[in-house]
């Protein structure tokens, strides 16, 4: 019988622990300090710098990069921590090259930008790695504030409503903290655990108390909350997941790109876990690109994305979609699944193709068969068991600017709350400011 | 293919790069790999009398200071003259000379300000067969404290009284290199003059501390836990030593007087600067040391292709062009107006020339919509200063605005002819035009 790549079927070991180690290793290794010094002495300190306007978090890039140039990343990673509490992850995650990276002057004129990211990563390794939290709390207020769900947006506002002397409780439905950071980033941009360092470093703050497995329609109301607290903060996620609308959609070896995603995140040994031969993922954004590409790295011979509009439509940016391809996947555009083939478990899926000129997307009626025994669906999330009583939008939590619901002394942020896009930096952002406002309500 | 042949003081050199008396020509072993490199000269490293030789600190003799990406700008050091025998260096000189009759090779030389010294010391160089000498008056560090070196250089009777024991005792030409450390360099040049110098070299290191240790609060380089100043040079005293050559090549009293031009020559562009100023060659150190000999090659390379863009056949053929173009700023024509342009083209939306001009100078660039930067005519006094933070070479320049256009600053109309402040109204001492 084939072993390896070669292998047929859903499999685990394709590939031998050594690769599997250096596949998924770090996606930007860190910079050496001298990499570091060349790297901050290309930034040209702008007046108003647009990577400043470009940031979600509006992060003082210019004076943070000058602080590593003169020798001093702890205090450009107080710089950074002031604006944004998450500034690791974010220099991990974020896509630079739609944001700060995309903006920087030199990407205008050289097409090669400075590399915050990277650059921000140096700072903020340099603190945390020394396990210093260079925040204090302010004195007590007495007042208390529920945060649902421990993700970005959670974790943000909890750390600023305790800086400011609240007293937070975080709850979190699943047994550990992080939200996405932990559950749903590619395993090579947070390598080492980073995600549950940055939480055990982000509580140091004090003042925060997590309880986990504890979630709205799991003993817990909104109402109830209302009243145990004198705020409540939501950044629920989005839990569900859209249906697959194509015959056959519920044969064995068809799953959510997000349960793989937080498998392999989770799974202590990378070659025990499964991967199909020939995977398919349906969709074209971050997540289709985390699950084809983590795919490959396990050792799936043939791995295609297949995305029904075309490659300008994509939500997945041309860093990612270049980080695909650079892997060996396949990206299909005008496609979409019509039916799956297979006797219980998939063997095939029937892709037909679309036309999408002017927007609106029209079958053309051709097919294509490709082999397939295994199919992630990537094709976006949804609000699940949004508390009654809040106004939605667009299926979203309805929010003001500063984050407040069309319900009193509740606010909300991060993916389950309108406006913005759905990204680590976006959902610390929402965080941050509706502490702010919550707090100005409190002691108003 | 131009020809870079050079003639300094009837010496010839295959080019105008000579290596500079210092630690990169020290010995044999050196100075043949030098030669086989391409420098068309050596100035060997300082001789001192015979007798036991100098010592040297043993620690750190340099420090330096750095630009982007440890880009080495300034070195400083504390190293003193030769400290090995006079004989052995002597020999070696005699026999590198006699193997590699057409490079130029000087001897530079500090002795104490004795006549007897100098006498003793002359002749046996002149049996090396060396082409000419080059008096060491320049040294800032440690030989001064010993009354030598730029404590020489500092008073020019002293200059011109050595110079002439020089001339008196040995026949080939006599350099007398000079220090910067000093506040009319005119002085010293004029005093070598005087005391029948052939050339002078220039500029010798400046005094300096490159760095303060923060944790021991020593300067560096640092001898166990003290420092001292030490000599500054590479890229960083260029444009120092361009002006002083300059000085040297429009004053009267030393006009016409060949110089050898030294400070930071790194490229052929600045040899070809220096000589533009005056400069029959150039002496290189720090970039041998910062890059080693093959260095060289560039620039042998570099100002051949320019000479030959321009159309220049031998080197003498654009040596001081430029010294007419040096003046007092009192000469500079002050009917002359330009203003600042800012090409939408090429600018990359930084807006250091806006932080520049807002904060620091006339407020004379706007800011609009979409980062937009366009220059204020109204407020532009021409500084210069946004062309010079500009990260884009060209994107901003400076245009001159041509006669009878009306300048909308002052309101006033362009003048064609010349006028400076010696003719200008708000000058009390001002001769009004007849």
């Amino acid at each position: 019988m084939a072993k390896g790549q070669m292998a047929s079927g859903i499999v685990a070991g394709r590939l031998s622990a050594d690769v599997l180690a250096e596949n998924f290793s770090d996606l930007h290794p860190p910079y050496a300090p001298h990499e570091a010094a060349v790297a901050a002495d290309r930034c040209y300190f702008c007046h108003d710098a647009p990577c400043v306007t470009a940031c979600p978090t509006s992060i003082d890039i210019p004076l943070f990069i000058r602080q590593i140039q003169t020798g001093h990343p702890a205090g450009a990673a107080r710089t950074i921590f002031d604006q944004n509490i998450l500034g690791g992850m974010c220099a991990r995650v974020c896509p630079t090259e739609t944001l700060c990276e995309e903006a920087c002057v030199r990407e205008t004129a050289e097409g090669k930008p400075v590399e915050i990211g990277r650059l921000q990563r140096y700072a903020t390794d340099t603190v945390m790695a020394a396990g210093v939290h260079p925040f204090t709390r302010a004195e007590p207020t007495g007042k208390t504030v529920a945060v649902v769900g421990a993700g970005p947006a959670g974790l943000a506002c909890a750390h600023r409503l305790a800086m400011l002397g609240h007293d937070v409780v975080i709850h979190e439905a699943r047994a550990k903290s992080g939200g996405l950071n932990e559950f749903g980033i590619a395993a090579y941009k947070s390598t080492q655990n980073f995600a549950e360092a940055e939480v055990r470093w982000l509580l140091q703050i004090g003042g925060i108390t997590i309880e986990t497995d504890s979630a709205l329609g799991r003993g817990l109301t909104l109402s109830g909350l209302r009243d145990a607290y004198d705020a409540v903060f939501l950044s629920i996620g989005l839990t569900g997941v859209n249906a697959l609308r194509a015959e056959g959609a519920d044969k064995d070896g068809v799953r959510d790109a997000v349960d793989f995603i937080a498998d392999l995140r989770q799974a202590g040994d990378l070659a025990a876990l499964p991967v199909g031969r020939n995977v398919v993922v349906i969709g074209g954004g971050m997540t289709a690109v985390d699950a084809a590409v983590q795919s490959k790295l396990l050792g799936a011979e043939n791995v295609t994305i297949a995305y029904r509009r075309d490659q300008d439509a994509m939500g997945a940016s041309r860093f990612e979609r270049d980080l695909a391809t650079s892997k060996g996947v396949r990206i299909m555009t005008n496609v979409q699944p019509v039916a799956l083939h297979g006797n219980g478990a998939v063997r095939e899926i029937e892709l037909e193709y679309t036309s999408s000129e002017g927007g609106s997307l029209k079958p053309t009626g051709e097919t294509v068969r490709l082999a397939a025994d295994q199919v992630y669906k990537a094709i976006g999330q949804t609000l699940e068991n949004a508390p009654d009583g809040l106004n939605l939008d667009g299926g979203k939590i309805a929010v003001s600017d500063t984050g407040r619901t069309s319900v009193t002394g509740v606010w909300a942020g991060g993916d389950c709350a309108s406006g913005g896009d759905d990204l680590t930096v976006t959902a610390v952002a929402e965080g941050r400011d509706a502490a702010m406002d919550i707090h100005n309500s409190l002691m108003g | 293919m131009a020809d870079l042949t050079t003639n300094f003081l009837g010496i010839s050199s295959p080019n105008p790069f000579w290596l500079a008396s210092a630690p990169p020509t020290d010995k044999e072993y050196n100075v043949r790999r030098a030669f086989e490199a391409g420098w068309g000269g050596v100035v060997w490293k300082t001789l001192g009398e015979a007798g036991p030789p100098v010592v040297n600190v043993n620690g750190p003799r340099y420090g330096a200071i750095y630009g982007a990406d440890r880009r080495l700008l300034g070195l400083n050091n504390i190293e003193l003259i030769t400290d090995r025998p006079l004989e052995v260096n002597l020999e070696e000189m005699a026999r590198v000379k006699a193997d590699y009759p057409d490079r130029a090779l000087i001897a530079s030389i500090m002795v104490p300000c004795e006549e007897a010294a100098w006498k003793a010391i002359l002749p046996r160089v002149a049996e090396t067969g060396a082409d000419g000498i080059e008096l060491n008056f320049g040294c800032p560090h440690g030989m001064s404290e010993r009354g030598m070196g730029s404590a020489v250089g500092q008073v020019p009777e002293y200059i011109e009284m050595v110079t002439r024991w020089c001339k008196q005792y040995y026949d080939r030409p006599v350099i007398v290199k000079l220090t910067p450390n000093i506040t009319d360099v005119r002085k010293p040049a004029a005093a070598a003059r005087n005391g029948g110098a052939d050339a002078v070299s220039l500029i010798n290191t400046i005094n300096s501390i490159t760095t303060v240790n923060l944790d021991t609060m020593s300067p560096e380089p640092s001898i166990d836990g003290k420092g001292s100043h030490g000599g500054y040079c590479g890229p960083a005293v260029k444009p120092i030593a361009l002006s002083m050559v300059s000085e040297i090549a429009r004053a009267q009293e030393t006009a016409g007087m060949p110089i050898s031009g030294i400070g930071g020559v790194t490229t052929w562009r600045d040899a070809a600067e220096f000589m533009a100023l005056g400069c029959g060659n150039v002496q290189v150190c720090t970039a041998a040391m910062t890059y080693g000999f093959k260095v060289v090659q560039e620039m042998i390379a570099g100002l051949s292709q320019w000479m030959d863009e321009k159309g220049y056949e031998s080197t003498s053929d654009f040596v001081g062009m430029a010294v007419p173009n040096v003046t007092d700023w009192q000469y500079l024509n002050l009917n002359y107006v330009a203003k600042a342009k800012i090409s939408q083209d090429d600018c990359i939306k930084c807006g250091r020339c806006y932080a520049a001009c807002e904060d620091t100078s006339h407020q004379a660039i706007a800011m609009s919509e979409g980062r937009v930067f366009e220059v204020i005519d109204e407020e532009c006094v021409a500084c210069n200063l946004c062309v010079d933070v500009c990260p884009v070479e060209n994107c901003i320049t400076m245009v001159q605005m041509q006669p009878g256009e009306v300048d909308p600053r002052t309101g006033e109309t362009v003048q064609p002819d010349y006028a400076n402040w010696t003719m200008h109204p708000n000058n009390p001492a001002a001769q009004a035009a007849e």
